[in-house]
């Protein structure tokens, strides 16, 4: 609790002083509106219901990609871990893979799917599966081998035991691989939205740039930040941590 | 003959890919309902030789025949429990007792079943409790009354209250015999304590190691409740010290050389 009004307090600091350097005209609002002006052009966006929009084609987007991206991760990583001959080929490929910005996929997606939707979502795909993949493989391949020989003991085998015993045991690097998912799948989502066509948080933004709306630009930036943390910390963070307990992981 | 352990011997390859003994020439016959320890100091393979009776563990040369049947694969019919419960953390108590029954039998048997071998440890009101709430003796109950829920017909423990404190352990060898009184099971029991040993078994088996060999099959004739045998309890212990402890200097002055 300390800590929360520690953190409210030093938000309520710096936007104070954010407002007050505005009004002192310490410089011009075309450069950093002030918090009041970005406060205002919210609720303009909120009233006439443009960031409602967005907000519902940017999360529609980012659902399906990144539920593509949880699945096609966990197959992939189930393969990789199982089959040694994926692991050596297709393994080395994603780990290179990984490495890659997804958002350079994007001139590329356009030319495959066209300058739409689609584009956006291959590239969310890209961003989410490979550090998916990567999770799941490594919680296969850490499953401790006592639950494995207990459940043989006990007469699973086969699909059986992977379904009943090392999946579910693999729960907490698949927690940790949704998680880093959701944060490049959601930074994936609004790259390919500023270069690409709306509506959505990232269309908006850029076309509020275009037009030289800076305090649109700054709230909508405002908002993704809330989303990713608030998605980050009070889903994630909490799923991953009642996981560590009842897993036994804590230390 | 219940269980018949014939000419097994065990290699392991070490670093440089050398073979080297972990069993050589285990024999050794089983009476259906005996309770038998495999007593001696670590890295003797007394382990090692458990898992090869559960199937976990192939053996490099000879067979075991439980009830007739040659053991190739791990089997319901040979319950385990392990130093550690090995208990499934995302399962519930209930949920890991009914865990060897889902094939076997309906989902209402299965949660009776589990009630009844949970009564018998004692820990019948802990059904919803989930693994990391529970003690370390009280994992180690749940996961005997899960190795009893399929009814095996011999049981086979791995230093099962090694990691646990004095007073429990104590209180689980009063348990562990209620329930192998009660339920006839065949237990083999890996233990390197000689009082524990003593204490729980008809039969002693000690092994010596590098390699791991048996150096006597000493029946316990101390009747029950043992308890009220301490000066024959301690006469046995001495007996059995007197040639162990040649064996753990050897493991000693081993692991001082290194």
């Amino acid at each position: 609790m300390k800590k929360f009004i520690r953190q409210v307090i030093f938000f309520i600091v710096v936007v104070f002083l954010w407002e007050l350097g505005s009004r002192l005209e310490l410089w011009m609002p075309i450069i950093l509106p002030s918090p009041s002006m970005v406060l205002e052009a919210l609720i303009q966006g909120f009233g006439d219901k443009t960031l409602i929009y967005d907000l519902v084609a940017s999360f529609k987007r980012l659902f399906i990609g990144l539920g593509i991206s949880l699945v096609l991760g966990s197959l992939i990583g189930i393969l990789l871990a199982k089959s040694k001959y994926a692991d050596d080929t297709i393994g080395s490929l994603i780990l290179a893979l990984q490495s890659v910005p997804s958002i350079v996929w994007l001139p590329l997606a356009i030319m495959w799917f066209g300058m739409n939707e689609v584009s956006v979502i291959f590239v969310v795909v890209l961003g989410g599966t490979f550090v998916m993949t990567l999770n799941m493989r490594m919680g296969i391949k850490n499953v401790s081998p006592l639950y494995i020989q207990a459940a043989q003991t006990m007469g699973s085998k086969g699909i059986d035991l992977f379904i009943r015993v090392v999946f579910p045991a693999s729960i907490p690097y698949v927690v940790t691989g949704a998680r880093l998912a959701w944060a490049f799948a959601w930074r994936a989502l609004m790259a390919g939205e500023l270069l690409s066509t709306g509506p959505g948080l990232g269309y908006t933004l850029q076309y509020a740039s275009d037009f030289g709306d800076m305090s649109l630009v700054i709230g909508v930036i405002v908002i993704i930040g809330v989303i990713g943390s608030v998605v980050d910390q009070f889903i994630f963070n909490r799923v991953e941590k009642s996981v560590t307990r009842r897993w036994g992981l804590e230390s | 003959m219940f269980i018949e352990i014939n000419h097994i011997n065990k290699q392991f390859l070490n670093k440089e890919n050398q073979p080297v003994d972990i069993l050589k020439d285990i024999n050794l016959l089983i009476d259906k309902g005996e309770f038998i320890s495999i007593l001696g100091p670590s890295g003797c393979g007394k382990s090692t030789l458990l898992n090869i009776v559960a199937g976990l563990t192939k053996a490099t040369e000879g067979e075991i025949y439980v009830n007739d049947t040659k053991v190739t694969k791990p089997g319901k019919d040979r319950g385990m429990v392990f130093q550690q419960a090995a208990l499934f953390p995302w399962l519930n108590v209930i949920e890991n007792v009914t865990f060897p029954l889902k094939k076997e039998m309906s989902k209402k048997e299965a949660i009776e079943t589990a009630k009844k071998y949970l009564q018998m440890v004692q820990l019948g009101k802990y059904t919803d409790h989930y693994p990391h709430e529970l003690s370390g003796g009280m994992q180690q109950r749940v996961a005997i009354a899960r190795a009893l829920a399929m009814n095996p017909e011999t049981l086979l423990m791995d230093e099962p209250f090694g990691a646990l404190d004095e007073q429990t352990r104590s209180r689980l060898h009063t348990q562990l015999e209620t329930i192998w009184t009660e339920t006839k099971k065949t237990i083999l029991f890996v233990t390197h304590s000689i009082s524990e040993s003593i204490k729980l078994s008809d039969r002693i088996i000690v092994m010596g190691t590098k390699p791991g060999i048996i150096l006597q099959d000493i029946k316990v004739d101390i009747p029950r409740p043992r308890e009220e045998h301490k000066q024959e309890m301690i006469e046995l212990e001495d007996y059995i010290m007197s040639f162990l402890k040649k064996e753990i200097d050897k493991v000693v002055s081993e692991e001082l050389a290194v």
